[in-house]
């Protein structure tokens, strides 16, 4: 892991702690986004933490570019002592995976595609070299997931399989991004899967899409009435497969003001799961099923 | 006092100077894409410079006043007519209740800036009135302005009717338009050759330009330096891990056409970065047309900041000239 400086025009510096993803890098990022915070440095306007990487934006006019880059790159030995733990929460999303919805979305764009005579899910578990759709889903819900980063629109969260490198699925995105994904789509791209919150552009691949809101202005949804976004770094996933019937009763309860998603609290520790990947899933799962 | 709309023109929305802190969620800062020409209108009518205001893109709306007040009118050039007859642009105009205000064809720019004194006084969204429709924030309940919207003022401030700009200090792009930029993020991605390459290229405003992001056609397409991708970047070599990106990045996708993130910015994604314009340019991304041709120049970061002084500087001195 190597941490590379650079800055983005004139207010704006960017940290990549590792050019490719991993927890570790994750972990880097994250504590050294919050030192960076704590170190409340005059001129540092915003603090955005990425997967493996963070950015700070900042007021060229009450702090000089290079200074604050020293300042920030001082700060890189705190994140390396700093704890990988965190006490966070786990909450089961569900997914209707092949719904009517994206499947004509992505219809609709299959000349962006890297394989215009499929669908993505198709394409997705080709190259992932699964026998079949079915099974390709099953890898992709069997296991939790952990937010990883929030962002690119209002509440998206991208998420971080925990599972073993060589188990990571992963595929490109579109080639030219789509002008349109449905609201709530579950894509994929990278060795990333993300929720899109709101209705709009998207380069991710589309497998399904889940009936339960992750952003709302109005806040008017039961368990986005203290804020308008649900995630937050570090929140872990998990997925279950649902059909058309459940999908549409989540959909009326989330309009009845009666659906609370299922989530329970929990730490997660690095060093932990890198030592122990079955058993840490396992304990996160049992958390779940408690809740 | 309110404004009624009567018709909003192509796209028409409330900004101000936006909502910052909210980017690490992915709600992008907003407010108005030509800031410079913003604080100008607020400070003609008596703003403050932070006001709401509209924001017009290639077509004035039409509008009536419920009372008499104070407009000012800044950023693209087009007639200016309150009740057919033509008024001046960057200038305070005394309006009398029941007067219609409408516009004649584009002439130059993309982005026309109305300010009303007092300030449009449509409810905060996270703090700014801004209007940010991706995310239903802000605006006339989270979207752009429509016929038959009224629209709530402010209380007025002490404007004065006839107060100008000097031509000289209406600050717009030149045509072909020259964006100045800090090579960095990603720039190490692409071969030198092809580094080279796109700051001689002479790109066209494609189409899809709107408060987002401004996309580019007519360059080649760029190279990249042979690596094997890093582990969750995905395999196209324009993909990097999805990282966070700065207001007024560059992305190329596919390494085919750039596309300038702007106000709306998406606050990250996967596709690399070969640097970003510089904060004193991002007004003139606002009044490009599109086909307008451009030319991304590298600076030093010393230039930016200079440049960015020197647009401080220019708006220090038409709020002294209107004093």
């Amino acid at each position: 892991m190597k941490t590379r400086y650079t800055f983005g025009g004139d207010e704006h510096i960017y940290i990549e702690m590792d050019e490719e993803m991993s927890l570790d890098a994750f972990f880097k990022s994250l504590s050294m986004s919050n030192a960076v915070r704590e170190a409340k440095i005059d001129g540092v306007t915003e603090i955005c933490p990425a997967n493996a990487s963070f950015q700070v934006k900042f007021n060229p006019d009450v702090v000089h570019p290079d200074d604050l880059l020293e300042q920030v790159k001082a700060l890189e030995a705190v994140a390396e002592k700093a704890e990988k733990r965190m006490n966070t929460r786990i909450i089961e999303i569900p997914v209707y995976y092949q719904d009517p919805w994206t499947h004509e979305t992505l219809m609709r764009f299959r000349e962006r595609h890297q394989d215009p005579s499929g669908t993505d899910l198709e394409y997705a578990a080709r190259i992932n070299g699964f026998d079949s759709v079915e099974d390709f889903i099953t890898a992709h819900h069997s296991q939790p997931w952990f937010v990883s980063m929030v962002g690119f629109v209002a509440g998206l969260p991208f998420l971080y399989q925990l599972v073993e490198r060589e188990k990571q699925l992963e595929v490109p995105k579109y080639l030219r991004p789509r002008t349109d994904t449905p609201k709530l789509t579950v894509g994929y791209g990278g060795c990333f899967s993300c929720i899109y919150s709101v209705r709009g552009a998207g380069g991710y691949q589309m497998f399904g899409i889940t009936p339960m809101p992750i952003y709302d202005p109005e806040q008017e949804v039961t368990y986005l009435k203290d804020f308008m976004v649900l995630f937050r770094p570090g929140d872990i996933v998990k997925w279950r497969p649902i059909d058309r019937a459940e999908y549409d009763a989540i959909c009326q309860q989330v309009e009845d003001g009666t659906f609370m998603p299922k989530m329970a609290e929990v730490e997660f520790d690095l060093d932990a799961f890198n030592k122990d990947m079955t058993g840490t899933n396992a304990r996160l799962m049992e958390a779940l099923n408690g809740a | 006092m309110a404004l009624n709309i009567l018709n909003p023109g192509l796209s028409t929305s409330i900004q101000d100077l936006g909502r910052p802190g909210y980017f690490h969620l992915g709600i992008p800062i907003g407010g108005a894409m030509d800031r410079f020409a913003m604080r100008v209108a607020n400070m003609l009518v008596g703003n403050a410079e932070d006001a709401a205001g509209l924001e017009a893109v290639f077509m004035g709306p039409e509008i009536t006043f419920t009372e008499d007040t104070l407009i000012a009118i800044t950023g693209a050039e087009l007639p200016v007519m309150l009740d057919g007859v033509e008024q001046n642009t960057w200038t305070a105009i005394a309006v009398k209740k029941g007067q219609t205000l409408s516009f004649g064809f584009l002439q130059s720019g993309a982005r026309i800036y109305i300010a009303v004194s007092g300030g449009i006084d449509t409810p905060e969204a996270l703090g700014s009135r801004s209007t940010y429709p991706i995310g239903a924030l802000g605006g006339v309940e989270g979207r752009n302005v429509a016929a038959g919207d009224v629209l709530p003022l402010g209380k007025s401030g002490p404007g004065k009717t006839g107060a100008t700009v000097a031509p000289a200090h209406r600050r717009m792009p030149g045509n072909p338009a020259v964006l100045r930029m800090v090579k960095g993020l990603y720039w190490h991605r692409l071969t030198d050759a092809s580094g080279e390459q796109f700051l001689n290229d002479e790109w066209k405003v494609a189409p899809e330009a709107d408060r987002m992001g401004y996309r580019f056609r007519g360059g080649k397409p760029l190279e990249f330096v042979d690596r094997e991708q890093p582990f969750g970047a995905g395999s196209d070599p324009s993909n990097i891990v999805d990282g966070c990106y700065s207001y007024g990045s560059i992305q190329v996708p596919g390494g085919t056409e750039p596309i300038v993130l702007h106000r709306d910015a998406v606050s990250g994604g996967g596709y690399f970065t070969l640097g970003a314009i510089i904060s004193a340019d991002m007004d003139y991304i606002g009044q490009l047309q599109p086909h307008t041709p451009v030319k991304f120049k590298a600076v030093s970061m010393e230039d930016a900041l200079a440049a960015r002084k020197e647009r401080h500087q220019l708006l220090d001195q038409i709020r002294g000239s209107l004093a």
